[in-house]
């Protein structure tokens, strides 16, 4: 890559701010055919860049030519590629489904503000200092909750005003924690800062890393901190909360991860038990909630919450080998393509059925039969069943969990796929039963985009399963 | 306790204090102005550490004063929202985080 103007790391942060503010400019509904095809050109990129990463390891780029402190570093290695590539593939295929689910003047300002929500979680995966990751992390914030609230209604305003206040707590506390540490070793950059860490941190870098954690668990809803994504995510338009549950709250995960592997490395390990059973927390109570709500994306978004647990399992184990982190990982891209899919599944049965309740999938199957596949393809990967991505992350996860000796990882994981498939067949079931409102209903045939997208990638959740290697490959060069 | 440890200090404070406004009020408006609060105690702990030896440390700076620029897009944002609520439903609180449900559940 001598050319500096091709330089995939600066056109995945460009053609998105590029194409949003030419949607914006265009004015209210436009611009789907725009972030469509940049959307394309950006998976193009970032394949590039991950086959780049697979053969010749990390790439820099330093912004401008101007070097740190002063400039902006990006830096891509293998998780930031697998990140990017998640990010790019699912907001591709979601685009194409909100093309045709959004009606004119239902979500006017949705292009703009999903191109402004890609762009931070690109530049966000390939940030190298922790004050860009701040901005980045606010920039994600204020377009989700920009699109949690772009609807209008009273009830998504008020998930959006609760969604931001927390988002803010979260990255003030964030913040906080820069400032800390700036003042404690006088630089921002991850990579310095992981040389500079040690056992004998004093106090303040102590109560950085409490605040900087603390923070992004908010911000990543893990439980008790969930409070504000059950609103937010079932409130918002089915594409939305698709976006939000799939990507926004693996962008603040993958930040925790960066921190944990980097910075924080030598303090982390003797902390690891409490986002461990937190996410022990988060997988019984998810459940619990998305096995007793009555509404169908409340279900979905509990469903979040709850699979957000799997994601915390993972920091006990990380000390030892790669494997835990190829399990969080393949877990995240799993859950952010199932779950991509199961929302916009909820989001067509909720538009042919028009009734937001879990009883009103009752007797669909006949009449969206590619939906109601999409969804329990889905289902599967969140229950973990062969052969779906969902299995091979919670099987690498059982079996690290075993080998280490921490059996009762080993069983929540077990049991929170029991649980997952209550709520899941809770659905299916409903969707198979013979109808008795069926012929008050006309047999309204959905847009074969609306179908098929959430088909797409419910199947390339269960694809995952089977062609896991380029993705365990790419994080080979990661810390540990 | 140098000026800058001080400074450092204060931040803590002002920090924590509107930490707990964010959490801990109702009124919107309120909530907002708190906010505001955690970002300038953060911004101050910034600046006020930095100082060694007496001289000031221009990075911080520039990090404050992107800082400033954020804070003041999501106090923007924030306010447009809080707005849109109450003109909307004549209210100027959403209930404590957490406590308040959807309609029917």
């Amino acid at each position: 890559m001598t050319d500096t103007f091709f330089v995939p790391l600066v056109w995945l942060i460009l053609l998105p701010l590029l194409w949003a503010t030419l949607a914006f400019m265009r004015g209210p509904d436009r611009g789907g055919r725009l972030a469509i095809a940049g959307l394309a050109a950006q998976l193009a990129l970032a394949s590039v860049l991950a086959g780049d990463i697979a053969v010749h390891g990390p790439r820099n780029h330093v912004v401008g030519g101007w070097p740190e402190p002063l400039g902006i570093a990006l830096v891509a290695d293998g998780l930031s590629a697998v990140m990017l590539l998640l990010t790019q593939g699912v907001t591709l295929v979601l685009a194409i489904y909100a093309r045709s689910y959004f009606k004119p003047g239902a979500s006017p300002w949705f292009w703009p503000l999903a191109g402004f929500l890609v762009a931070g979680m690109n530049a966000l995966f390939l940030s190298g200092d922790l004050f860009n990751l701040y901005v980045t992390l606010e920039l994600v914030g204020l377009a989700a909750v920009g699109l949690v609230a772009a609807g209008g209604t009273a009830e998504q305003i008020a998930a959006a005003l609760r969604y931001l206040l927390a988002t803010l707590v979260g990255s003030g506390a964030y913040l906080f924690g820069v400032a800390l540490l700036y003042g404690s070793y006088g630089t921002v950059s991850a990579s310095l800062l992981g040389e500079l860490v040690g056992n004998d941190a004093p106090l303040a870098v102590w109560l950085a890393g409490g605040l900087m954690l603390g923070g992004l668990l908010l911000k990543t809803a893990l439980f008790p901190l969930h409070f504000w994504l059950p609103p937010a995510h079932g409130g918002a338009p089915a594409p939305v909360s698709a976006l939000l549950s799939a990507l926004v709250v693996k962008a603040s995960f993958f930040l925790i991860l960066r921190l944990w592997l980097g910075p924080f490395a030598s303090l982390a390990p003797q902390i690891a038990w409490l986002p461990a059973l937190l996410g022990a927390s988060a997988i019984l109570w998810g459940s619990w909630m998305a096995i007793k709500t009555d509404r169908l994306k409340m279900l979905v978004a509990y469903s979040t919450v709850a699979q957000i647990g799997y994601l915390f399992l993972i920091f006990p184990l990380l000390g030892s080998g790669k494997l835990a982190l190829q399990a969080g990982v393949l877990h995240v891209v799993a859950h952010g393509l199932a779950k991509a899919a199961m929302f916009i599944a909820a989001g067509t049965l909720i538009k042919i059925s028009g009734n937001e309740r879990v009883l009103g999938v009752t007797g669909t199957a006949d009449r969206l039969p590619v939906t109601v596949f999409a969804f329990a393809l889905a289902g599967v990967s969140l229950m973990g069943l062969p052969p779906s991505g969902g299995f091979l992350a919670k099987w690498l996860l059982i079996s690290t969990a075993l080998a280490q000796g921490q059996v009762w990882i080993a069983g929540v994981a077990i049991g929170g796929g029991l649980l997952a498939a209550v709520y899941v067949f809770r659905v299916l079931r409903l969707a198979f039963r013979f109808s008795t409102a069926g012929d008050t209903i006309p047999p309204a045939r959905p847009a074969a985009q609306l179908e098929w997208t959430a088909f797409a990638l419910a199947a390339a959740s269960i694809a995952l399963g089977l062609f896991a290697m380029p993705v365990v490959s790419l994080l080979e060069g990661v810390a540990p | 306790m140098s000026s800058g440890l001080l400074y450092a200090a204060t931040g803590c404070v002002i920090f924590a204090l509107g930490l707990g406004g964010v959490m801990l009020l109702d009124h919107l408006l309120r909530r907002i102005l708190a906010f505001n609060l955690m970002g300038s105690g953060a911004f101050l702990v910034l600046v006020g550490l930095a100082q060694r030896d007496g001289t000031p440390d221009p990075v911080p700076q520039a990090m404050v004063l992107t800082g400033i620029v954020v804070a003041v897009a999501a106090t923007a944002l924030a306010l447009t929202l809080a707005r849109r609520w109450h003109a909307l439903t004549g209210r100027d609180e959403i209930g404590a985080a957490g406590k308040q449900r959807g309609p029917d559940d």
